[in-house]
């Protein structure tokens, strides 16, 4: 069975270009595989504005969750020490700061692996047999074949006109 | 475009590399033998993992009559060595974080040995409040949970915020570590066979590579980077409030904060040329570690150990203009009383030494710089003692002074944190690469094609 068609490419700027190309002509189902991030490539394949924001969402649970903690024990089991007042907040900053940095950074982890789909147990592209290139020095698209412009003749011509090494990438 | 200048770091990746020929060089510690230094250390580490595991296990069966714990020093060895190694792990965070935030790109070197680093230095200090408690099994009371006795822990005690920020700290190094190695291991999982390739595979969490998991992943790390910084600074901070909330003359001064924060990342950096100068040589890490990397890393030491010898200055001038007759005596009794070897060898290594990194000949000195390193250590434990051990042994009442012998006990637990330090870290090193790879490959492509 075909899952699709791996194509390397040596430059971020010619997989930005390629991905432009495929875009513009109507390829949906597609995935660049890249060794390291790619500046610019978030106008092709669209960005995620939504971390910083769920960051601060989370960041005002922990503060709630913190502020609470303490008050919440502080009112169940009053006890005056040294004189402090009651619920003297100063002495609650620090817990509540680390409850706070702690609330997103657990959060924002289990979040990105939300967004990424992560854990994986298995990927067609994985499959391809020069698949570690692109972890390594060269800069993949994995053009699925259930996308509706697929044709694996068209499709391969095409990519090699981009400048790629094209794999075909088959079960087993 | 007719000349194009090179990039101003372009020397910090030396030699002629490829993509493939640096990535084979810094895989090298995973997938080729080891060298046979890495044995001897495994070998000595793993001989003291075991006495610190009879040296904890005398301590939970006896109790804490075999330290040298007594009145008036009640905090002994144990918070000495809890400090130290604290301070010791924040150089990791703070290369990783802080040097991320201000895009150097130096720090892609260092990144993964010095997390690593702290790591340990983190689980080899957390040991200690758990081991001192006294009733280890009930160490869970110092967590907030309903019990029978409708009792909490008290959040105005700089007691209970360390148990908080440790734990903060412990899970956010470990997840900014974990989250720095995902693109490696999927690298190792695709060049490794058999049971290391199913290791890899679990751990690298299927991660593909795919472009727009990468923006994510960036924007993460560089969150991550951001909350980790004030993290650092706060836990040496609540560590040290632990000591200027109590009225002890020599503990009482709202310089602390400020004052171990610095020490933490003069011992920490101190700590991280220790091992990295090792590693360079016996990994032939040259062109990756350049000494311009060294170089940087002795001028980070140099600025935060001024810090700290600024304080030591101004203790004694706080003490003389205080007044406060307790606080000069204190600062007498360290220069002159029993302990004053201790004091005045810590003035000389942490204000008189450092002033060697001054110089660019001193600093370019591998071998200079390699003994400083350790020196600095030395340094900071001595520091250490002198706040705990020093301080507590000479308080307001002249009918308690006491000094202060530790026993075999308390020794073989420091020498044995050391073990397990060393120990932990030859086996990460052998299992993860120690130089971040895609980082650095990522670094390669940034400095010689753009």
């Amino acid at each position: 069975m075909l899952y699709g068609l791996m194509a390397y490419f040596d430059a971020p700027e010619k997989l930005l270009a390629a991905l432009r190309t495929l875009k513009a002509q109507g390829y949906r189902r597609l995935e660049a595989l890249t060794p390291n991030p790619v500046e610019g490539i978030e106008e092709v394949l669209g960005g995620d504005g939504r971390i910083p924001w769920i960051a601060f969402a989370l960041g005002v649970l922990g503060v709630g969750l913190g502020l609470f903690l303490q008050i919440y024990t502080t009112l169940d089991y009053p006890h005056n020490a040294g004189g402090k007042p009651l619920l003297g907040w100063p002495a609650f900053i620090p817990v509540t700061f680390e409850l706070t940095i702690l609330t997103i950074t657990v959060g924002i982890f289990l979040f990105l692996l939300y967004m990424n789909g992560l854990p994986l147990a298995a990927h067609p592209a994985v499959q391809a047999k020069e698949y570690v290139r692109v972890l390594l020095d060269e800069y993949g698209i994995f053009v699925y074949a259930s996308d509706p412009k697929f044709d694996l003749e068209g499709t391969k011509a095409l990519l090699w006109e981009l400048g790629a090494e094209v794999e075909e990438v088959r079960r087993g | 475009m007719a000349h194009k200048e090179p990039h101003p770091d372009h020397d910090l990746i030396q030699g002629e590399w490829t993509e493939k020929t640096l990535v084979e060089k810094l895989l090298e510690p995973v997938e080729k033998p080891a060298p046979r230094p890495w044995r001897v250390v495994v070998a000595v580490g793993a001989a003291l993992t075991l006495a610190w595991l009879y040296a904890i296990f005398v301590t939970f069966v006896k109790g804490l009559g075999t330290w040298g714990i007594n009145q008036p020093v009640a905090w002994g060895f144990d918070i000495v060595h809890f400090v130290w190694w604290i301070g010791i792990g924040h150089a990791g965070t703070l290369i990783s974080a802080i040097l991320v935030l201000m895009r150097q790109n130096w720090r892609d070197s260092l990144n993964r040995v010095t997390e690593a680093m702290t790591f340990f230095a983190i689980l080899a200090a957390a040991t200690y409040p758990l081991i001192h408690m006294g009733r280890p099994q009930l160490f869970y009371w110092v967590m907030p949970y309903p019990t029978h006795m409708a009792l909490w822990p008290q959040y105005k005690s700089p007691l209970s915020w360390d148990v908080l920020a440790i734990m903060t700290y412990i899970t956010i190094s470990t997840l900014f570590l974990y989250l720095g190695l995902i693109p490696d291991l999927a690298l190792l999982r695709e060049r490794s066979r058999g049971f290391r390739r199913k290791l890899y595979g679990w751990l690298s969490l299927g991660w593909t590579g795919n472009a727009v998991h990468w923006q994510r992943y960036r924007a993460v790390y560089v969150l991550l980077a951001g909350l980790a910084t004030p993290v650092v600074i706060s836990v040496h901070s609540v560590v040290s409030m632990d000591f200027a909330y109590g009225l002890v003359p020599g503990w009482h001064l709202t310089v602390f904060p400020p004052f171990f924060a610095a020490g933490a990342i003069y011992s920490g950096f101190a700590m991280a040329l220790t091992l990295i100068i090792p590693l360079r040589k016996w990994y032939r890490l040259e062109g990756v570690i350049t000494e311009r990397h060294l170089d940087w890393m002795a001028k980070v030491t140099l600025a935060s150990g001024l810090g700290v010898a600024y304080i030591y200055l101004l203790e004694i001038f706080i003490a003389w203009y205080a007044g406060e007759p307790a606080e000069w005596a204190q600062q007498l009794w360290r220069m002159t009383g029993p302990y004053a070897p201790y004091y005045w060898a810590m003035m000389l290594i942490n204000v008189v030494l450092l002033q060697t990194l001054w110089f660019p000949r001193f600093r370019r000195n591998i071998a200079w710089l390699f003994v400083f390193s350790i020196l600095a250590n030395v340094g900071m434990w001595l520091e250490r003692f002198v706040i705990v051990v020093i301080s507590l042994s000479h308080d307001f009442l002249p009918g308690n002074f006491q000094l202060y012998y530790p026993t075999w006990v308390d020794w073989t637990l420091f020498l044995g944190t050391i073990g397990f330090f060393l120990f932990g870290l030859s086996l990460f090193i052998r299992i993860f690469p120690p130089i971040a790879v895609a980082e650095m490959v990522h670094l390669f492509h940034r400095l010689r094609k753009h």
